[in-house]
């Protein structure tokens, strides 16, 4: 299909949302679906979807969305165990058939849902808490009721307060022996309160401030069978409480180690013993509620979130801040682990793109390289450059990674490590070269203090075609220098190591601070910033070819044009300038008044990407060096700030339809927001997007290939010959494919599919070519074709009109024609289309 | 889920010379030191016989001594020369031996008799090159009188004679391969290819310098020539040409040897150096000094001995380290080898179940506190004699991991006197080593702040103090005057640099800058 000109691209969030959201759920203990026992699906929240994860294989099974906004709570329905309900921010809570990720049904409750709590006691109404109306920061704990009303789109109306004044938070509200009472905690109060009763005690700890932090409740957790409740508190004690009928004689018990917050807690099934994490990462197993018992799972590499137990209480898993979630095994063994995209707080690396992979490259866990595959959505594998414990400990300041630049074919890779210290700042840089046989990075060279202050850049000569010795290294410090590095052979034929890096040449520039590098596609030039000038050298004698500045601004970065642009280098100046110098006649070529942020070129093309940022949105431009228009403006590309940005090579060129994208065809752009959400811009539909390219593949893969394929298959390709100018059937086969609609009912199995009544609209839309998006072209083909088949058809096609002016309900039984999937009838649905209903009205 | 990382204990390169296989190999005894022996003149030929148990033939001035391997004194002497006797040469089998001399003679003798059993007459001048042609009835000579001349033992008369060479014939090489073909240098700067069977020479080869030695490959396709400072093998197969000129000395070499295997090469010189060279990649891989120029150098069969005579009549004799026997490990009883593949070629059948076993990661003890966050006894643990005496670099890794964790102020703190005398020690020790400067500077400033407050109550930590004081006061003058040499030497640059462009003069001086550091280093 050709893709429509006037589509205009759309930004996409990509890289998988984080996992924060809510509690995880496991799946309902069901031995049929799980390959062994135990729960088979770990179903978590994740930005605007609910995820389905597979336990055993810790595959992604199925994603559902439908939400407008972050999903902020899900529970398995208590009364169906392939049921979920999810409430989101967008005021909705809907009820997934999980096994076949339908909606069942959505309710609209109103305002913004903060956490959902959906216990078996409570038949027909679930618990959210809401904001409170007319006041700022203030939430209640509603419970509402959910009509059972048939239909799909319902509204819930009946909301009654339980509580007034809790915490927005998810894990501040906990419900006690299967429902007999609700406790919540807000800041130094603890309120619980009876249902049968209808009696709410209130407790209140002291507000002490310790060293550590102070008392304030964080969590909390009811025990299934007893009356005892466990909270956590921002100073790392657990409290156990007892007997709090009474408003006077409660008794509580402490339980101290977390030497920071608790972040969440958990009762095992029996109540037998308790879990709890938080910022050191380890998870503590608590028996008998006992200071003296308990035993550890240490280092799980990130602060834990969320904890929660399976129902069955054979698997527990842990969420993390780092985006991932852990599986434990009851016996407090780890068991496995999903790793989405790292988000930390400060991606210093910036997005690298390895040329092995094409996979993302950036700051993953502490001091660790993630390499992250965006088709899949996947963490390919995590490097450990800095090799040295890391203590989950606020305040510590350790090594982490600054700097990451990769060869042009990715045989080397160069990593600098920084700790900021005021007596003895460390850094180091790191020469990995990649071990075909052991297929990643080993350590080649260590370089300790390379410069005397910070690094600012580093770069890689970009030689393709050339060997190993014309590699070169060239880092750019705060101490004013910048320095070569080149390979150095070892004379002595017995050495281990027969190469490692040294430094082969200093260059400064006025004592100014050196800022940028970047080399010329050919390798013969470098260009270093040094504040405010960017010189240029020659990289084989090391010589000042020339100087540009550009004041009074400092140069924020520079890159070379590519290809048929090579003779230009590009500037941006934080005073506000883009600038273009020509390197033959060493003249300023252009200049804009724009205040660039990212400057990135496409490795593959002279296209270069500028983001901008002014008046509170990013805008992002894309130009050709040797002309100043630039080729795509797009505007208000999001309101963050636009930290970094990468392009990553296609696997196959794009077809774009509009001269206007032809930018896009070899290479995708990706850019990180500075809250950490990594988006792109796309062509296509959501719809398209939305079904990955490996299912697709998939499907069609997994058909065997039968005599009757091989037959038609020739067929297609002696039609699609034929006509390849007109290529109209081949368009609309590929239509009727790529429909989802399509799609799923031919590939669910019969017994799960609902009625057919409830499929035919879907389905018959589905099949319909929608009028608009045709070209004038295209209609005029159709009509060709048809006049071509009309005289077969013709009979049958009086028929279907006569059925039509009887049956009152004609979809419908076209729909059951349809199923079978004649092709002869197809057309004439679609002549049905365009015959003219109009009269209908009239009756 | 990761495991413990244990600290990184970083290993700084040495400095100066790297160990290789060669300089093992080379190495001396490490007990004997090597025998110096006094000869009555200059050392010109030492050859060792190619029969054990290797006795060697020593010729200075008018004697010939035979050494055996580990005598000091001579086992036997020829002494019949009325001037100065030259290269005494063992024949193959080792039974002869023929040396030449300055009145001109060639003498030839049983090595169990003391009266020369031939003397070869006819040469005019001093014969230097003598040698035993490899099928043991000829022999090949040569002189100052420019000829090259070939002799019969068995009636004692000269075969031919090629009067070829334009200067003084001072070296010479027998073929092993060809019995007929034997090659001299001169000092007309050529080396000659004879074949006994023609009327002149076969190759000649320009040297370029007065050749002092000559070497042919057990092959027979190589060639080596000595001359000048140049080392320079040939190709013989190929007519003569230059493989790979070398120049490794700085004086005049003087004298050629091969090694057992054949895979190195020696070259003994004026300049006190004996290089050993790889006969792949012709790099030196090794050498020795001396304290006088040398003349002469022998290897012995299987490398075990290195003989070198020196211009002032000296003979060093060296050992070489024998390869470690294995008897004594094997004397040690062993379970058998069953015991250790026991198991071990199992192939485990489709129905077995099988439980692998985890890996054990040994920990050292020091790791093992750090990992369960006891600060002050890791810090025990590295401070104990073997860590803090023989890898101080492993105490100040840890030092730094406390540092970075900040605990490293708790650790030292509370100590008794002991334990703060020995922390002193430590860190006045080994604080002006520049690999250990910054972390070691940061715990001295923690422990005078931490025990400021006792100061004065105990006379040994109070002399720890001082001593730590008089360390870093000396550093800091060292590196005053450093910097000084540093101001100078950039000023010298200066006015060598003749661009006149400011960034090229920079670059010059933080090159020197860099070097400097790192020789500080």
């Amino acid at each position: 299909m050709v893709a429509p000109a006037a589509a205009a691209l759309r930004v996409v969030r990509c890289g998988g949302s984080s996992f924060h959201g809510a509690r995880a759920v496991f799946s309902a203990d069901s031995k049929q679906v799980g390959p062994g026992p135990g729960p088979g699906y770990l179903l978590c929240a994740s930005g605007d979807f609910v995820k389905m994860y597979s336990v055993a294989t810790e595959e992604m099974l199925r994603l559902m969305g439908g939400h407008a906004d972050l999903v902020t709570g899900i529970q398995l329905n208590p009364h169906n165990h392939v049921q979920l309900y999810s409430s989101s921010l967008d005021g909705t809570i809907k009820l997934w058939d999980f096994m076949d990720g339908i909606p069942i049904k959505t309710f609209t409750v109103g305002s913004k849902l903060l956490a959902l709590y959906a216990l078996a006691r409570f038949e027909d109404s679930v618990f959210v808490v809401i904001p409170k109306r007319g006041e700022r920061a203030t939430f209640q704990l509603v419970s509402v009721k959910l009509t059972k009303a048939a239909g799909q789109d319902l509204e819930a109306k009946e909301l009654s307060v339980v509580l007034d004044g809790v915490d927005a938070s998810p894990k501040s509200i906990a419900f006690g022996r299967e429902g007999e009472y609700v406790a919540s905690v807000k800041e130094i109060d603890l309120q619980v309160y009876f249902f049968k009763q209808k009696q709410l005690n209130r407790f209140c700890v002291s507000a002490v401030k310790t060293k550590s932090g102070n008392n304030q409740f964080t969590c909390i957790a009811c025990h299934p069978t007893e009356d005892c409740i466990a909270t956590g508190h921002a100073d790392g004690k657990i409290r156990i409480w007892r007997n709090f009928y009474h408003k006077k004689e409660y008794t509580y018990s402490t339980l101290h180690w977390h030497h920071d917050t608790v972040m969440d807690l958990a009762f095992s099934v029996e109540g037998s013993s308790l879990l709890s994490g938080g910022v050191e990462s380890v998870l503590v197993l608590w028996h008998n509620q006992s200071e003296c018992e308990k035993d550890f799972l240490p280092r799980l590499g990130s602060p834990i979130e969320y904890i929660s137990m399976a129902s069955d209480g054979t698997l527990c898993c842990t969420l993390h801040t780092d985006n991932r979630i852990t599986i434990i095994n009851s016996n407090l063994r780890f068991a496995r682990s999903i790793q989405g995209l790292i988000k930390s707080a400060d991606i210093k690396t910036g997005l690298v793109v390895d040329p092995r992979t094409k996979a993302l490259v950036l700051n993953g866990e502490p001091g660790h390289l993630q390499f992250y595959c965006l088709q899949s959505d996947q963490q390919l594998f995590s490097l450990d450059i800095v090799q040295r414990q890391y203590i989950h400990q606020a305040g510590l300041n350790q090594a982490d990674l600054v700097k990451v630049a990769f060869s042009a074919r990715g045989k080397w890779l160069a990593t600098v490590e920084e700790r900021e210290e005021v007596t003895d700042p460390e850094l180091q840089l790191k020469l990995w070269f990649y071990d075909e046989e052991a297929q990643s990075f080993k350590l080649n060279t260590r370089i300790n203090m390379p410069h005397e202050d910070q690094i600012t850049d580093l770069c890689f000569r970009d030689m393709d075609e050339l060997e190993d010795d014309s590699v070169i290294l060239v880092t750019t410090g705060r101490d004013c220098v910048f320095k070569v590095w080149v390979i150095v052979e070892d004379t002595d034929p017995e050495a281990q190591q027969s190469v490692s890096w040294s430094c082969d040449f200093i260059g400064s520039y006025h004592n100014y601070q050196a800022t940028n590098c970047c080399f010329s596609e050919d390798g013969s030039l470098l260009a270093v910033s040094f504040e405010e000038t960017v010189t240029v050298w020659d990289s084989v004698t090391w010589d000042l070819k020339c100087t540009f500045c550009h004041p009074p601004g400092k140069i924020r970065n520079i890159c070379f044009g590519r290809l048929t642009c090579s003779k230009y280098l590009i500037g941006v100046s934080d005073d506000g300038f883009l600038c273009c110098w020509n390197l033959l006649s060493c003249a300023l070529e252009w200049s804009a008044h724009l205040n660039i942020l990212v400057l990135q070129p496409d490795p593959l093309s002279e296209y270069i990407a500028a983001v901008s940022w002014l008046s509170k949105e990013s805008s992002l431009f894309v130009f050709k060096p040797n002309e100043p228009r630039p080729i795509y403006i797009q505007r208000n590309l999001c309101r963050e700030k636009i930290q970094l940005a990468a392009f990553i090579p296609r696997d196959e060129p794009e077809t774009v339809g509009s001269e206007k994208y032809l930018w896009l065809r070899r290479s995708q752009l990706f850019f990180l927001t500075d809250t950490q959400e990594l988006m792109t811009l796309s062509t296509k539909s959501l719809q398209e997007r939305l079904t990955p390219a490996s299912k697709q593949l998939a499907v069609e893969e997994s058909l065997p290939v039968t005599p009757f394929s091989l037959l038609l298959g020739k067929h297609r390709r002696q039609q699609s010959q034929d006509d390849i100018d007109l290529g109209k059937l081949f368009v609309h086969n590929k239509c009727e494919q790529d429909s989802p609609a399509v799609k799923e009912l031919l590939h669910t199995p019969a017994h799960v599919l609902p009625s057919a009544s409830f499929l035919c609209p879907i389905f018959i839309n589905s099949l319909l070519i929608s009028k608009e998006n045709k070209s004038a072209e295209e209609v005029a083909d159709e009509v060709e074709m048809e006049s071509e088949k009309t005289k077969d058809d013709s009979d049958e096609e009086r028929d279907v009109t006569e059925m039509e002016q009887e049956d009152t309900s004609p979809l419908e039984l076209f729909g059951e024609m349809t199923c079978k999937l004649p092709k002869s009838q197809e057309k004439e649905l679609r002549k049905i289309r365009k015959v003219d209903y109009s009269w209908i009205s009239a009756f | 889920m990761a495991t413990y990382k244990p600290v990184v204990v970083q290993a700084i390169p040495k400095l100066g010379e790297r160990i290789t296989q060669d300089t093992l190999y080379w190495r001396g005894d490490k007990g004997g030191t090597p025998v110096q022996i006094k000869e009555f003149g200059a050392v010109n030929k030492i050859d060792f016989s190619p029969v054990s148990p290797y006795n060697y033939a020593v010729t200075a001035s008018s004697r010939i001594h035979i050494y055996g391997r580990y005598s000091q004194e001579p086992i036997k002497t020829f002494s019949r020369f009325k001037d100065a006797a030259y290269c005494a040469t063992y024949r193959d089998d080792g039974n002869l031996l023929v040396a030449g001399s300055e009145e001109g003679s060639i003498r030839l003798f049983d090595l169990s008799g003391r009266a020369p059993l031939r003397q070869f007459d006819g040469p005019t001048k001093a014969v230097h090159v003598v040698g035993f042609l490899s099928d043991k009835y000829r022999i090949f000579s040569g002189g100052d009188d420019y000829s090259s001349n070939l002799w019969d033992i068995p009636s004692g008369t000269e075969i031919v004679s090629y009067n070829e060479h334009t200067d003084y014939v001072r070296c010479g090489c027998a073929s092993k391969v060809n019995a007929d073909v034997f090659i001299t240098g001169s000092y007309d700067h050529t080396v000659k290819l004879f074949d006994a069977r023609t009327e002149s020479s076969v190759m000649t080869i320009e040297h370029g310098h007065p050749v002092e030695s000559v070497l042919l490959f057990p092959s027979g396709g190589l060639l080596v020539s000595a001359g000048g400072r140049y080392v320079k093998v040939w190709d013989v197969l190929k007519g003569g040409q230059l493989l790979v000129s070398l120049k490794n000395h700085h004086k005049t070499v003087t004298c050629l040897c091969l090694n057992s295997s054949g895979q190195r090469l020696l070259s003994g010189s004026l300049d006190r150096h004996v290089k050993v060279y790889s006969t792949t990649s012709y790099k030196v891989v090794h050498s020795f000094n001396y304290a006088t120029s040398i003349l002469s150098l022998a290897l012995s069969p299987e490398d075990e001995t290195i003989v070198v005579g020196m211009t002032n009549g000296v003979l060093n004799v060296k050992h070489r380290k024998p390869e470690e026997r294995k008897e004594n490990s094997q004397k040690k009883r062993q379970p058998a080898y069953r015991t250790y593949v026991k198991g071990r070629t199992y192939v485990p059948k489709q129905e077995d179940f099988c439980v692998s076993k985890p890996v054990k990661h040994v920990l050292r003890k020091y790791d093992k506190m750090l990992k369960s966050f006891q600060s002050s006894k890791a810090l025990d643990a590295v401070l104990e004699p073997p860590i803090r005496l023989y890898t101080p670099e492993v105490t100040v890794a840890v030092m730094q991991e406390l540092h970075r964790r900040g605990t490293l102020r708790s650790a030292l703190a509370g100590r008794d006197e002991k334990q703060i005398n020995l922390l002193l020690t430590f860190v006045a020790r080994r604080v002006i080593e520049p690999r250990f400067t910054p972390v070691l500077v940061t715990v001295a400033d923690m422990i005078t702040d931490i025990y400021q407050p006792v100061v004065g109550q105990s006379a040994v930590v109070d002399r720890q103090f001082v001593k730590l004081q008089e360390a870093i006061g000396k550093e800091i003058d060292y590196q005053e005057e450093l910097l000084e040499v540093l101001g100078m030497m950039d000023t010298l640059f200066a006015t060598f640099t003749k661009k006149t462009a400011t960034y090229v003069e920079e670059k010059k001086s933080n090159g020197l800058t860099e070097t400097i550091e790192a020789n500080m280093n």
